[in-house]
């Protein structure tokens, strides 16, 4: 059975004040994961386990790979990041690689460091509603 | 010279388990401070719980690193969870059992228990349990770099290893 959108954004919820520590109260749509919510640069990865495991069924292992819900494997790539920002190329993969998040939030300045930024529970829930439906 | 947390490792299942042995000893002056006699109160000597955590750290982080061969600079990045529900006193042993649960590129996360054994009796028992994550630091998210060698897996990991007959995973 398909898990509903509202099943959705209450388990990452409850990854989000278990990785975070964050108050309940404070995970609404909108927040984002580091300026509103506290993630460092490890939490990513600690999320991005929790919500495996939040979502894999007995029938169903839920694996995310790496670079699939964080770009962590372009920042060392020089045709994606060069000076601290995200080339052309950078810009359109991440877009591409990305349906979850809305890039044009940090196109102006295109620095690394405004990726934080995109990142927010929206963008989570979405990530997973997308995944799923494939 | 590290601080080493465990004595020798016991039992190695390569990609998953790793257990280690801790001997708590009075000779540890560390147990003279933890904790000393007061004017109404005797000493206390008790293993502190922030290094039985570094213990399971050692003792996980030994597994991570073997993963790829201690090829990867390893180090703790988050302890998500810790709880430990009792003393150990010098004359008892530490077993750390870590298993690892997930592995990733950027870290891996794994899962621990903590026993306790008291000569006296022989028996194990079960006093904590942890869940911590390592990351590999080469492959941080936050770009920064770090020194060509590895400085975590060092000559007293090395030791170890090589006493608890592992040696040939470092070579």
């Amino acid at each position: 059975m398909a898990i509903s959108r509202a099943e959705i954004e209450e388990k990452v919820t409850d990854v989000l004040e278990n990785a975070l520590g964050a108050d309940r109260d404070d995970i609404i749509a909108t927040a984002t994961l580091t300026e509103d919510l506290g993630a460092e640069s490890i939490d990513f990865l600690d999320i991005q386990f929790q919500l495996e495991k939040k979502f894999s069924t007995p029938e169903k292992a839920f694996k995310i790979e790496q670079g699939e819900l964080f770009p962590e494997n372009m920042m060392s790539n020089p045709d994606f990041v060069k000076d601290g920002k995200f080339t052309d190329a950078g810009m359109a993969v991440l877009q591409e690689r990305m349906p979850h998040v809305d890039v044009s939030v940090f196109a102006s300045d295109r620095n690394v460091k405004g990726l934080a930024k995109i990142f927010t529970v929206k963008s989570l829930c979405d990530f997973i509603d997308i995944k799923l439906k494939k | 010279m590290r601080w080493m947390w465990i004595d020798t490792i016991v039992t190695y299942e390569p990609d998953k388990r790793l257990v280690a042995i801790k001997n708590v000893s009075l000779a540890e002056e560390h147990l003279h401070e933890h904790f000393p006699a007061t004017a109404t109160l005797p000493a206390q000597p008790v293993m502190p719980a922030s290094l039985m955590i570094e213990g399971m750290a050692q003792t996980a982080g030994i597994l991570v690193g073997s993963l790829r061969r201690f090829k990867e600079k390893v180090v703790l990045a988050k302890i998500q969870r810790a709880e430990i529900n009792a003393d150990v006193i010098p004359g008892q042993c530490i077993r750390y059992d870590a298993r690892i649960e997930r592995i990733d590129p950027m870290g891996a996360g794994t899962s621990g228990t903590i026993q306790r054994m008291d000569h006296r009796t022989g028996q194990w028992e079960k006093i904590g349990e942890t869940e911590i994550m390592f990351s590999h630091v080469d492959q941080n998210m936050s770009g920064l770099a770090f020194p060509e060698h590895n400085f975590v897996f060092s000559d007293s990991f090395r030791n170890v290893l090589r006493s608890s007959g592992l040696g040939h995973l470092m070579d």
